[in-house]
């Protein structure tokens, strides 16, 4: 399991202002693969995803990316490695355009036509919306840009924090159709998302997450398949969510 | 198309307080008065746009913006000293270029020392507005203070090019020469900054960066870098707001910075905080009303400018064209 681990979070904790919010999480996500990280709020999900694209510092512990230490480098220099984020709040640009954000995402070479063309294979409706500024977009829309940002360029690693948040559930089936597309061209996803439908349609691996520590590693359909492992970490169970 | 919609109001308003204006004096004094308010409106942008940008993108509210002003109104006051005999002549072209020196001069000099004051105090006080404040005042008092050593307590005249002086006729009404140039050096900054904006990667980030800074760095740009361009270029404009002022006036003393901070002030919240186009619409307003007010009711004129600010912001609570966040 190790070998083919891309990124690698050891023993980290990460302070905000004077509250300790991460108590040592320990991480392994695996190369090809989609790992869920899910547990009840408050548990520190965010902050482990913030933590790992140093918008917070951890304090103590280590961030191995693809076999290196990235803890304590820069937000930026850590996305140039090939890690792309997508925040809760989406982080789209409201007053550029689809296209603006999406050549923002691209770097210094600008948009590649058959990347674009990815991107509108998976959301079509962005093609029509290319030149309308991005917020003037419906919710579901603006994650579809959200992760297109992601996307428009190679990544490594695609971080991605609870893209269902406040969406129809029409809009929901759209992301969970695009995320499968993606598992298929095996790139590696890390995940927080709290719509267990979606956690159990794409997850390959679970991480659990209680008060800043993770407390449950496995694979998604372990977790799936046992009702009270479920009710014991996440409090409910899956199958209520169907 | 939306945002037009939401924005010609705003848009409409400074044609709308000329138009209003029009019925309630003889139309020389309007063309006298409308000129007057453009150009006052030029040098206002000029000065206030880099602090927009300043704010919009750094969040860093910049009380020593007026130093630049007054950095670059001494170093024009240097310039057109040193080149007395190019402002002296009677000839067009050797005047714009005495003026086009004192500009370039005035904007690297003001460049420059807004990436000392960026690097040796600004970066320090990131985030925190309180402190920001309370720096930024303390460094308007020093730097004021600093000029006063360099180029002396008295004030300084500034030569105005020959052929920019005086008036010439429009309609019967008197319009000063070097108004035009104001005029002229406005719109073409103006121009500059709207396209650089909106047709260069720089502008792109610029944008997106007085949006959402913490995605930007996320997407893998070092926004501290940006940060540093943007007070250097917005410092400079500054400075060339200080030579169009001071060249206009003819005369120079160290609190002409600290003057104008007021006005600057008020025409940047006006516009909406960041906005450029935000900044040159509230500057035209302001430049208008105040030279109407000051010709219909000159006991109001003092006030005119903060009742101006008051009622933009009762009727748009973020300024003419504010910046969606």
């Amino acid at each position: 399991m190790s070998d083919d681990v891309l990124l690698r979070l050891a023993g980290v904790h990460t302070h905000i202002g004077r509250y300790h919010i991460l108590h040592g999480v320990d991480l392994a996500v695996r190369e090809g693969r989609l790992t869920m990280l899910l547990g009840r709020n408050g548990a520190g999900k965010t902050t482990t995803l913030r933590t790992v694209m140093g918008m917070w510092r951890a304090s103590a512990g280590l961030i191995d990316f693809a076999g290196a230490p990235i803890s304590g480098r820069a937000t930026p220099d850590i996305a140039r490695l090939g890690i792309a984020y997508v925040p809760e709040s989406m982080g789209i640009f409201g007053q550029l355009t689809v296209r603006e954000n999406l050549l923002l995402a691209a770097g210094p070479a600008g948009l590649h036509p058959g990347r674009l063309d990815g991107v509108f294979a998976i959301f079509p409706v962005l093609r029509e919306k290319l030149h309308q500024a991005a917020g003037t977009l419906s919710g579901g829309q603006k994650q579809m840009v959200a992760i297109s940002r992601a996307i428009v360029e190679e990544r490594r690693l695609i971080i991605v924090d609870e893209p269902t948040k406040g969406l129809a559930p029409a809009v929901i089936g759209q992301l969970i159709a695009a995320f499968q597309a993606l598992k298929r061209q095996r790139t590696t996803i890390l995940m927080v998302e709290q719509n267990f439908h979606m956690a159990q349609a794409l997850g390959d691996d679970v991480a659990v997450m209680d008060d800043g520590r993770v407390v449950h590693t496995g694979t998604m359909a372990d977790l799936a398949d046992d009702d009270a492992l479920q009710t014991r970490l996440l409090g409910l169970s899956l199958a209520s969510h169907q | 198309m939306r945002r037009l919609r939401q924005d010609w109001p705003a848009l409409a308003l400074a044609p709308a307080v000329a138009l209003l204006a029009l019925p309630v004096m003889d139309l020389p004094t309007w063309i006298a008065l409308t000129a007057a308010g453009a150009a006052m409106g030029m040098m206002l942008f000029l000065m206030a746009a880099g602090l927009t940008l300043i704010f919009g993108l750094m969040d860093v509210l910049n009380f020593a913006h007026g130093a630049f002003i007054t950095l670059g109104a001494y170093v024009a006051a240097s310039v057109m000293g040193a080149l007395a005999s190019w402002v002296g002549a009677d000839d067009l072209a050797r005047n714009l270029a005495a003026l086009a020196v004192a500009v370039l001069a005035a904007a690297a000099a003001a460049g420059a020392a807004g990436l000392v004051f960026e690097r040796g105090i600004i970066r320090r006080v990131y985030g925190a507005h309180l402190q920001q404040i309370l720096i930024t005042v303390g460094g308007m008092i020093v730097a004021e203070q600093l000029i006063l050593a360099a180029w002396g307590a008295q004030p300084v005249q500034v030569g105005k090019p020959v052929t920019l002086r005086g008036s010439f006729v429009l309609a019967g009404a008197a319009v000063e020469k070097y108004r035009l140039v104001a005029v002229a050096l406005g719109l073409l900054v103006f121009a500059a900054m709207q396209l650089t904006l909106n047709r260069t990667r720089i502008g792109l980030l610029v944008r997106a960066g007085v949006e959402n800074r913490e995605m930007v760095e996320a997407l893998g740009y070092r926004i501290r870098r940006l940060f540093i361009g943007v007070f250097v270029a917005g410092t400079a404009l500054a400075g060339i707001g200080g030579v169009m002022w001071a060249v206009y006036q003819e005369l120079v003393t160290a609190a002409v910075g600290a003057d104008m901070t007021i006005l600057v002030f008020i025409v940047v919240i006006i516009g909406g905080l960041g906005s450029v186009g935000g900044c040159f619409a509230g500057a035209v307003l302001v430049g208008l009303t105040t030279n109407y007010i000051g010709f219909l009711a000159p006991k109001l004129a003092l006030g005119s400018n903060i009742a101006l600010m008051v009622l933009v912001l009762l009727w748009r609570p973020r300024g003419l064209l504010p910046l969606a966040r």
